[in-house]
């Protein structure tokens, strides 16, 4: 349509609220999510080297990347499926499951350590798919759905597995190769496990700033009624988060095994709880439509620096909890505060 | 007269048991401004949203530039150049102005979208709307101020190279002085061409720029009239009744075309 050029000077300005200093800053949050999660982190690496000078020698740095490394991964699919307004309980239950069939297929049946992670993938994804099918087509909230397969994973898993660990001398090496050591600076050392969440954190950081798809999951998570009448098919955006993020949560079973140096059924029923704390201290709304995986990345490494942290400044390993779920509520609060800069 | 572009014949919708259009007629011409009235609950917004694709007709038809057109989504609609300005305004509140007004449309390639493209149309249109007091196409809607989000939702819609414009009470949150800029757009796209549709209440609003009133009443078209032909009261007559003397209900075969 041809943009005619009306005389600016004859419209009055529509009312504006007046610019406080309270009202700057929640534009600024709102604008910038990951602002206030690495002022976090900054501030509590700076206490925690000040209690404990060690905290900042290279070799507990790069204990704290491997330590985060595995609930990092599980929370980046977390953050797809809560920028959708959702939520993902069964995260560890697809993980777990997935690294036993990977361990299983490579130990019990032969199969050769590339297909038999292959074959994980596609069992992460499947469940994934089996989540979004139940949110899309059948349409259950998503705290019900993944709160069933939750249940149902976690059971199928113990059938499969006889409840028995895995260790990794009985599985191609590569089956574990994500708990080596990738490279190392002096003697702070990186995994291949922390070097593949880090890819995954790039390919999703810029899938979700500069690719339509990215563009139609916000749209999708925010309003879930104006993204339809924009003409987006939320149905497929959302079913494609939810396989997404199934295949995240079957990589991260491979590096899950790495850093264990084995697979393991009996662990796992923290991955829900701590993937969803690290994406709410990373400064995702629980509302959906607005964050960033960088907070995510933020946010894990904020709780891996408080655990580490606490526990060289010699106090009680309690108080870790207490710290954390502080940390958790004032995000929260903070969310609800941003939000708040509606009109 | 100008040649019609969007046409109505006979359309029904039902939700469930409940009739909410009856065989309903409308047509929209190039270059005119269709006022459609009607009390609350009347089908206003329940037409606008069978011709934007989003409700699947019943029976009936409705026809694009002389044919039928198959309206099955909203994507079906903008392809025809059908633009809606929703009465719930439908923008993604954490979205920013930019993202909102190509969303589903994004410029660039799907894997890489072209965000100083879309920035500088937007800013154009924007300009376009004299809307100067947005500091930034890059702010989030949720911080606009009610007047400002009606302009955005009405920059979505006047964006694409649009033959039919429908406005759903777009005047409904606004002051006196956006009101003015409203009615002055309004205006501005028949001027340009564009067939527009206007839904209002307010009957100040309607008499000023509309060419030809439409009359819903309990989901019937009761009337279809040129403005200089009726008077207020008549049209509130009709809005409340469905006839006026011997407009609406009692023989409504004479005030088609
Ligand atoms: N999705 C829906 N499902 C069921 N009933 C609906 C739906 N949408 C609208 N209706 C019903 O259709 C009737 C017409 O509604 P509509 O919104 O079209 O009225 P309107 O003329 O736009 O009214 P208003 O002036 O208040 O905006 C109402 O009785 C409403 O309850
Ligand atoms: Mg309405």
């Amino acid at each position: 349509m041809a943009t005619d050029t009306a005389d600016p000077s004859t419209s009055e300005p529509p009312p504006t609220a007046p610019v406080t200093p309270g009202r700057r800053l929640q534009n600024l949050l709102h604008a910038n999510p990951i602002v206030g999660p690495l002022a976090v982190l900054a501030l509590a690496i700076l206490a925690f080297s000040l209690v404990n000078p060690r905290f900042l020698a290279a070799a507990n740095l790069g204990l704290v990347l491997q330590q985060v490394t595995v609930i990092a991964t599980l929370a980046l699919g977390q953050t797809l499926v809560i920028l959708t307004a959702g939520i993902d309980l069964a995260v560890g239950a697809i993980a777990v499951f997935a690294s036993m069939l990977m361990a299983g297929a490579a130990h019990t049946l032969g199969v050769p350590g590339p297909v038999a992670l292959i074959l994980g993938i596609l069992a992460g994804t499947a469940m994934g798919a089996f989540n979004g099918w139940l949110v899309t087509v059948v349409r259950l909230p998503p705290f019900i759905v993944t709160l069933g397969t939750l249940s149902v994973f976690f059971s199928l898993n113990a059938v499969v597995s006889h409840g028995e660990t895995i260790r990794g001398a009985e599985m191609p090496p590569i089956m574990t190769a994500t708990g080596d050591t990738a490279f190392r600076i002096g003697a702070f050392g990186v995994t291949w496990g922390s070097l593949i969440m880090l890819a995954l954190f790039v390919v999703f950081s810029y899938s979700l700033s500069s690719t339509a798809w990215g563009r139609h999951v916000y749209a999708t998570g925010d309003d879930l009624e104006a993204a339809r009448l924009a003409g987006i098919r939320t149905g497929r955006v959302l079913l494609s988060v939810y396989l997404v993020a199934g295949v995240i949560y079957g990589i991260g079973a491979w590096v899950l095994m790495g850093r264990l140096a084995a697979a393991s059924p009996n662990i796992g029923a923290e991955y829900n709880l701590n993937s969803i704390t690290a994406v709410v201290i990373g400064g995702t709304s629980l509302f959906g439509g607005r964050g960033l995986v960088v907070g995510t990345l933020v946010g894990a490494l904020i709780v891996g620096v408080f655990q580490n942290g606490l526990q060289l400044a010699g106090v009680d390993v309690v108080w870790q909890g207490t710290a954390i779920g502080l940390l958790v509520l004032v995000a929260v609060a903070v969310d609800q505060r941003i939000r708040k800069v509606k009109r | 007269m100008s040649e019609p572009i969007l046409q109505l014949r006979g359309v029904s919708k039902s939700f469930g048991a409940v009739q909410v259009l009856h065989d309903v007629d409308l047509t929209v011409r190039a270059g005119e401004v269709t006022a459609l009235v009607g009390d609350n609950g009347a089908g206003k917004s329940t037409l606008v949203k069978c011709v934007a694709g989003i409700h699947p007709i019943d029976g009936g038809e409705i026809v694009f530039d002389g044919t039928p057109a198959t309206l099955g989504s909203p994507a079906d609609a903008s392809k025809l150049g059908i633009e809606v300005v929703y009465q719930d305004l439908a923008l993604a509140d954490n979205l920013d102005i930019v993202q909102n007004m190509f969303l589903g449309r994004e410029r660039g390639k799907p894997w890489l979208l072209d965000e100083a493209d879309m920035e500088q149309a937007a800013r154009r249109t924007l300009a376009s709307l004299s809307v100067r007091t947005v500091t930034s196409v890059r702010t989030p809607v949720a911080s606009l101020s009610g007047g400002q989000r009606q302009t955005v939702a009405i920059a979505k819609a006047v964006l694409w190279d649009s033959r039919v414009v429908l406005l759903d009470e777009p005047t409904a949150a606004l002051g006196v002085a956006q009101t003015r800029q409203v009615l002055d757009l309004v205006r501005r796209l028949a001027e340009q061409g564009i067939g527009v549709v206007l839904i209002s209440h307010n009957m100040a609003d309607v008499f000023e720029v509309a060419d030809r009133i439409a009359t819903l009443y309990l989901g019937r078209m009761v009337a279809e009239v040129p403005t200089r032909d009726v008077t207020h009261g008549q049209v509130v007559e009709l809005i409340t009744a469905g006839r006026s003397g011997d407009l609406g209900l009692a023989r409504p075969e004479k005030v088609v075309q």
